[in-house]
């Protein structure tokens, strides 16, 4: 049970977005600027990111909803997640991938770990300074909504089927409620 | 040097905020909300628990810029904020400060560190919903900030008369008034 009353029946981050639709608010913005909306790295890849990082911190809930974005994003190339989730940067993705993957593992570690040859690596590899740090950002605010959701022990949902249609409906909105 | 070509001149996540506007909305709104909030705790508490997980991220920039909005939020007591964030049991910081900042600290280690009993002494001394709710989302937010100013690798200087000046506006001014693009 939740640290906090939350509303029957949310899980995870939505029961806690609807406890303070104050905070709620720019930390959808945020996800949607960052995973969603057009960007020269793929939804897919970014979600891949997410994931890694989710799955690093133990999140349950953040690694089960966005491995089933990631996987609706990336379709046919969808066995990609799960190799990220089973060997981290030694998984069978591009070079620059891999690179990026590399600059995310060490954010969620702490900051200060990144060095200038991971990121000279990424550079040579084609990533942009403004794909560097989206992949900074993304590492930074999941090791964020982790916290959030485990810190104030949200509701998760145990079987992955759960996360399924959370997933295709995440890749297919994104992060923003749609107005009513 | 920061890792990416961040306008010159603006240092921490000022750089980075101003490097992509699209992003620093959402991080300006979200700070603005959680740190001058006067619901429950106070704008002076918001801002030690801040400074407290910054200084534990090792994040030298947050934590400076923090201590110091902090102080002018609680009559310019430099002592008292640098006694709370450096051995907070042991401050003057109310018991239900002490109680909410040993949950932040457990959740800048690991979001499922944070046990019932942690829970437990913060209600026994009188903490809301709402602030536990807030205490935990402060903490994850700098685990968040600390991170990206870090993992960019951006400038930090060291005078810290630069962020006592800073830290003065904040108190006064908040978060978005010094972002054109969030108004």
């Amino acid at each position: 049970m939740a640290h906090i009353p939350t509303q029957p029946g949310l899980p995870g981050i939505s029961s806690l977005f609807a406890f303070r639709p104050e905070t709620a608010k720019p930390m959808r913005e945020l996800a949607h600027v960052l995973l969603y909306s057009e960007s020269s790295l793929s939804s897919g890849d970014r979600e891949v990111i997410a994931t890694y990082v989710s799955s690093r911190n133990q999140c349950v809930f953040c690694t089960q909803s966005h491995a089933a974005a990631a996987r609706a994003h990336l379709k046919e190339d969808a066995s990609i997640v799960d190799d990220v989730l089973l060997n981290g940067v030694n998984a069978s993705v591009s070079d620059k991938l891999k690179s990026l993957l590399t600059i995310a593992g060490k954010v969620q570690k702490g900051g200060r770990i990144v060095t200038d040859e991971d990121v000279a690596l990424a550079k040579s590899l084609g990533a942009t300074d403004m794909e560097i740090h989206d992949t900074v950002l993304i590492a930074a605010a999941f090791s964020m909504f982790n916290r959030y959701v485990d810190g104030l022990a949200s509701f998760t949902p145990q079987d992955p089927a759960d996360y399924v249609e959370m997933g295709v409906r995440m890749a297919s909105v994104g992060y923003i409620p749609p107005k009513s | 040097m920061a890792y990416i070509n961040v306008p010159k001149g603006l240092s921490g996540i000022r750089g980075l905020l101003a490097f992509r506007t699209e992003t620093a909305r959402g991080i300006g709104i979200l700070t603005e909300e959680l740190l001058c909030s006067d619901v429950g705790i106070s704008r002076g508490e918001r801002e030690i628990i801040a400074a407290y997980v910054s200084l534990l991220n090792n994040c030298y920039y947050c934590t400076t810029s923090h201590a110091a909005t902090a102080k002018y939020h609680c009559d310019a007591d430099e002592e008292f904020v640098l006694k709370a964030i450096n051995d907070p049991e042991n401050s003057d910081l109310s018991p239900k400060m002490k109680a909410l900042m040993a949950i932040a600290k457990e959740v800048q280690q690991h979001g499922q560190n944070v046990q019932q009993h942690h829970i437990d002494r913060a209600r026994n001394e009188a903490a809301s919903d709402l602030e536990i709710h807030d205490a935990v989302l402060i903490s994850a937010l700098f685990c968040m900030s600390n991170r990206y100013v870090d993992g960019l690798g951006t400038f930090q200087p060291k005078d810290k008369s630069l962020y006592d000046a800073n830290g003065k506006i904040r108190a006064k001014e908040g978060y978005l008034a010094s972002m054109p693009q969030t108004k």
